[in-house]
C-alpha cells in the first residue's frame, strides 16, 4: 500500500488545512526567540535533545502525529539528512544543503510576506555566520555531524529504489573518474590546477548548482523505512539511552530556553484536529510502534503536547525561571527538578 | 605486469610524450631563479620536467582476512594507529569513534582478536562527553606511548592501554569561545618528546622519562595560527640537514623543526588555501596530503616544492611511509588507497615518486590508513562508519 499521507496528496483533499500546518510550523520554527537561541555557538545536540525539539514542532499546528509515525517521519529525517551530509562534495556544500531546504520553505510560505521576511531574516544571519569560514572549518562541522549520524543504517524506500543506499542500509558512493590509470604528477615549483566545476550561490537568492538538500519528493513516491535487519549490524552502544545523567541537566537548560520560543498549538472544540498517519491503516501504526526494535527507539523527553500538562503550573513556573546563564552548576537543583517532572510525564 | 614505471624526461630534441593529456597550468608566483612557462610542454625551457607516472609496473597487494572492531570508525583526520609487535606476533590497531577509542589486538593471520575500548576523560566540572580527534601510538627508545587526544585534553597510556599514565588538561576559557576547542596531531619526536598539537596553533611538548610517570611539558612551540591537523618526525636519514619535525595546521600552512636540545623554527611552507590534512617526513622530504586530494613533496630544509600530485578525487584523510623503502600511502574521501614509492634521483638528488598501486574500499570514505611494517609490505585502512579494518598484504 503506498497511501501514506504527503502534503502533495493530502493537498488534494485538504488543501486548508496543509496550508493552515505549513505555516504554524514555518512560523513557529523561524520566530526570532527561537533562533537566537540556535545561533548561539554549542555543542553538538544529543539525539535525545534534538527530538524532543522535534517533537515540539511537530506540534505547533493542529496536526498530531502517533509516536509510531512521529518515529518514522524522524528516521525518514535522520537519513535524508546524513545522506546529504555524507555526499557533499566539497566541505563547503554542506551550507548550500541548508540554503536548498530555506529555499524549499521559502516556496511554500511565498504568499505570506510576514513569515517570509522571518525566513529571509534567518537566511541572512546564516550568510553572516558562515559564509567566511574555510573549507577546513566547514570539514570539522561535517565531521562533527557525521559523528551525530553515526551508525544510523535504517533502509529508506525511496533511496533503495533510485539505488543511492543498499540493502544494509549504507549509502552507495560515487566514484568518480578513476579509470584514469595515469596519477598527474607535476614536478614543478608553483602553478595550480583550475577547476572546471562550477560553484553554487551563496547569496540570499541564486542557483545553488548542488541538488542535494533539494526536494527528495518532488515526484510523488513511497515514504517507507525498514527496521528489520537494521540492528543486526550495530556494533556500538549509545550511552543516551541510559537514566538520567550529567549531561541531561545542561541540557535541559538549554533545551527550556528554546522551547521558550516555541508555542504549541493547542486544538479548541470548534476545530477538528488533524493526525498525520504515516502507515497504510491505524493497525500498521500500532503493530509498527509495538515492533520497534529497542536499540532503535527514542527515549525522548515526553513533553505532551496536551492542554493539561502545560497548564501544569508548577511546570511553568520552573521553565519561566530558566535564565539565560553559563553557569550549569547554578542550575543543578533546578535541572534536577524539572528532570524528574520530565520522567513523570 | 606490463614495463616497469615510465619516467617521461624531456629535452628540447624529444617532445613530452605526455603532452596529450596535459593541462595547461598557471604560475602562481613565478620565482626569479626559474622561467616562467605557461605550458609545461614548453620544449625550451628545461628547468621543468613534466612526469607521468603509469599503474602499469602494479605492485600487487591481496585483500586479508579484516580486523573488526568494537565500535564503528568516526570521519577524523588519520583515524588509524597501527603498532606492530614482530616478537609477539601482533598487531594493535586503534580507531576512534566520539569518546571511545577501540582497541584491536590481532593474531598475524587475523584469526584471534581482542578488544578494549578506552573513554576520553571527561574534565573538572564539564557535563558534556568529550569526543576524542586523535589516538596514536608513539615509539621511544625505551617505551612506546598509546596518546589520545579529545576536546577537554591529552591522555597518555602504556601501550596496551591498560594504564593511564598522564593526563594533560587543556586550559578551560570563560566565557567559552566561539571557536572549537581541542587538541589534535600526535608524534613523537627525537627519541625523547611527544608533541601534540591544539586548535589554537600551539604545539605542546612533553618531556618523557624513560619509565614512569613524570612526564612534564617542557615547551610550547608558537608558530602557527590555525588549528594543528597533524605532526610528523623524521622516521629515515636526514642526508643534509637537521630537520626533526613538520607541524601541518588547518589552513594548510607548514612548519619544520629542529629539536637538538631546544626546538627552532627552520622553514615556514605557506598555505594554498587547503587543509593539510596528513604530514610524513622521510629523508629529508615532505609529504603533504591536502582536502583538494592532492599530495605536495617539499625539501624539508629548505621547504621548496618538488612535486605536486593529483592524488585523489576528494580530501586526503591519512598519508603513511614505510620507513625501509620510502612507500608512501595515502587515503581519501573518494574510497580509494593509493600506494606511491619515493627516491632521490643518485645523479641529480631530486626527489621522485611513481604510482605503485590502487586499492578501492568501496561505499566508504576513508578516515584512517596506516602500514603494518616498516618495509610497507602490508597496510590497514577504515573508513566512515565501518566496523572494521581491511587489510592487504602484499602478494
Amino acid at each position: 500500500g503506498k497511501t501514506a499521507l504527503l502534503p502533495q496528496r493530502t493537498a488534494l483533499l485538504m488543501g486548508s488545512f496543509v496550508f493552515a500546518v505549513m505555516n504554524d510550523i514555518i512560523t513557529t520554527m523561524f520566530n526570532k526567540k527561537f533562533m537566537e537561541e540556535l545561533f548561539k555557538p554549542q555543542e553538538l545536540y544529543s539525539k535525545k535533545a534534538l527530538r524532543t525539539v522535534y517533537d515540539r514542532l511537530a506540534h505547533a499546528s493542529i496536526m498530531r502525529l502517533n509516536q509510531a509515525s512521529m518515529d518514522k517521519l524522524y528516521d525518514l529525517m535522520t537519513m535524508a539528512f546524513k545522506y546529504q551530509v555524507l555526499l557533499c562534495p566539497r566541505s563547503k556544500d554542506i551550507l548550500l544543503v541548508t540554503f536548498n531546504h530555506l529555499d524549499a520553505i521559502k516556496d511554500f510560505i511565498r504568499d505570506s510576506p510576514n513569515i517570509l521576511n522571518q525566513v529571509d531574516e534567518t537566511f541572512r544571519q546564516l550568510i553572516d555566520m558562515y559564509s567566511c569560514l574555510s573549507a577546513g572549518e566547514f570539514q570539522l562541522i561535517r565531521q562533527t555531524l557525521l559523528i551525530f549520524f553515526q551508525d544510523m543504517h535504517i533502509r529508506v524506500s525511496i533511496f533503495l529504489k533510485d539505488k543511492v543506499q543498499n540493502s544494509n542500509g549504507r549509502f552507495v558512493l560515487p566514484i568518480s573518474d578513476h579509470s584514469l590509470l595515469f596519477k598527474r604528477v607535476e614536478f614543478t615549483n608553483g602553478g595550480s590546477y583550475i577547476s572546471p566545476q562550477r560553484e553554487g550561490s551563496f547569496d540570499l537568492y541564486g542557483d545553488r548548482v548542488l541538488k542535494l538538500g533539494t526536494n527528495m519528493y518532488s515526484v510523488s513516491r513511497p515514504v517507507e523505512t525498514h527496521m528489520s535487519g537494521a540492528s543486526k549490524n550495530l556494533a556500538s552502544h549509545t550511552k543516551e539511552n541510559a537514566a538520567p545523567n550529567p549531561l541531561a541537566k545542561e541540557e535541559l537548560n538549554f533545551l527550556a530556553r528554546l522551547m521558550g520560543g516555541l508555542e504549541i498549538k493547542k486544538p479548541n472544540g470548534s476545530e477538528p484536529g488533524f493526525r498525520l498517519n504515516l502507515f497504510t491503516t491505524d493497525e500498521e501504526e500500532e503493530y509498527a510502534a509495538l515492533t520497534r526494535p529497542e536499540e532503535l527507539s527514542y527515549k525522548v523527553i515526553n513533553i505532551q503536547a496536551t492542554q493539561d500538562q502545560w497548564q501544569n503550573e508548577e511546570l511553568a513556573r520552573i521553565m519561566g525561571e530558566f535564565e539565560v546563564t553559563d553557569q550549569p552548576s547554578q542550575s543543578t537543583s533546578k535541572g534536577d527538578d524539572l528532570l524528574a517532572m520530565m520522567d513523570e510525564l | 605486469p606490463a614495463a616497469p614505471p615510465h619516467r617521461a624526461g624531456w629535452s628540447p630534441r624529444s617532445p613530452c610524450p605526455a603532452s596529450a593529456g596535459c593541462v595547461p597550468v598557471t604560475q602562481a608566483t613565478p620565482t626569479p631563479s626559474r622561467a616562467v612557462m605557461s605550458s609545461p610542454c614548453d620544449a625550451r625551457a628545461l628547468t621543468t620536467r613534466c612526469a607521468v607516472a603509469m599503474a602499469a609496473g602494479d605492485t600487487g597487494y591481496r585483500k586479508e582476512r579484516s580486523v573488526p572492531l568494537k565500535s564503528s570508525s568516526s570521519a577524523l583526520y588519520n583515524n588509524l594507529s597501527v603498532l606492530p609487535l614482530r616478537d609477539k606476533q601482533l598487531t594493535y590497531f586503534a580507531a576512534v569513534h566520539g569518546s571511545t577509542v577501540s582497541l584491536a589486538s590481532a593474531s598475524a593471520d587475523g584469526l584471534s582478536v581482542s578488544h578494549r575500548q578506552l573513554q576520553a576523560k571527561e574534565g573538572g566540572l564539564a557535563v558534556s562527553a568529550s569526543i576524542v580527534t586523535q589516538a596514536s601510538w608513539c615509539v621511544l627508545p625505551s617505551r612506546v606511548l598509546l596518546v589520545l587526544t579529545s576536546q577537554k585534553g591529552i591522555q597518555m597510556y602504556e601501550s596496551d592501554g591498560s594504564i593511564m599514565v598522564y593526563w594533560h588538561a587543556l586550559d578551560v576559557l570563560e566565557p567559552p569561545p566561539a571557536q572549537a576547542v581541542f587538541a589534535r596531531g600526535i608524534a613523537a619526536a627525537s627519541g625523547r618528546f611527544i608533541c601534540v598539537g591544539t586548535s589554537s596553533g600551539l604545539v605542546l611538548v612533553f618531556d618523557i622519562p624513560s619509565k614512569g610517570t613524570n612526564i612534564t611539558l617542557s615547551e610550547v612551540l608558537e608558530e602557527h595560527r590555525d588549528s594543528i591537523t597533524d605532526i610528523a618526525s623524521e622516521v629515515g636519514e636526514n642526508p643534509d640537514g637537521d630537520a626533526d619535525l613538520v607541524t601541518a595546521d588547518d589552513s594548510g600552512a607548514l612548519c619544520v623543526w629542529r629539536s637538538k636540545e631546544e626546538f627552532s623554527l627552520l622553514t615556514k611552507i605557506s598555505a594554498f588555501g587547503w587543509t593539510c590534512s596528513s604530514v610524513k617526513l622521510w629523508n629529508g622530504v615532505i609529504a603533504a596530503g591536502y582536502g583538494n586530494g592532492q599530495i605536495r613533496l617539499y625539501e624539508a630544509m629548505s621547504g621548496a616544492l618538488r612535486a605536486t600530485v593529483s592524488a585523489h578525487a576528494r580530501w586526503i584523510y591519512a598519508l603513511d611511509l614505510a620507513p625501509l623503502t620510502g612507500k608512501l600511502l595515502s587515503g581519501a574521501e573518494d574510497s580509494y588507497v593509493q600506494i606511491w614509492k619515493l627516491s632521490r634521483s643518485p645523479d641529480t638528488g631530486d626527489i621522485e615518486i611513481e604510482h605503485c598501486h590502487s586499492e578501492c574500499v568501496t561505499d566508504t570514505q576513508l578516515c584512517g590508513a596506516r602500514f603494518c611494517d616498516p618495509e610497507g609490505n602490508a597496510f590497514a585502512a577504515t573508513g566512515y562508519d565501518l566496523s572494521e579494518i581491511v587489510r592487504y598484504g602484499q602478494v
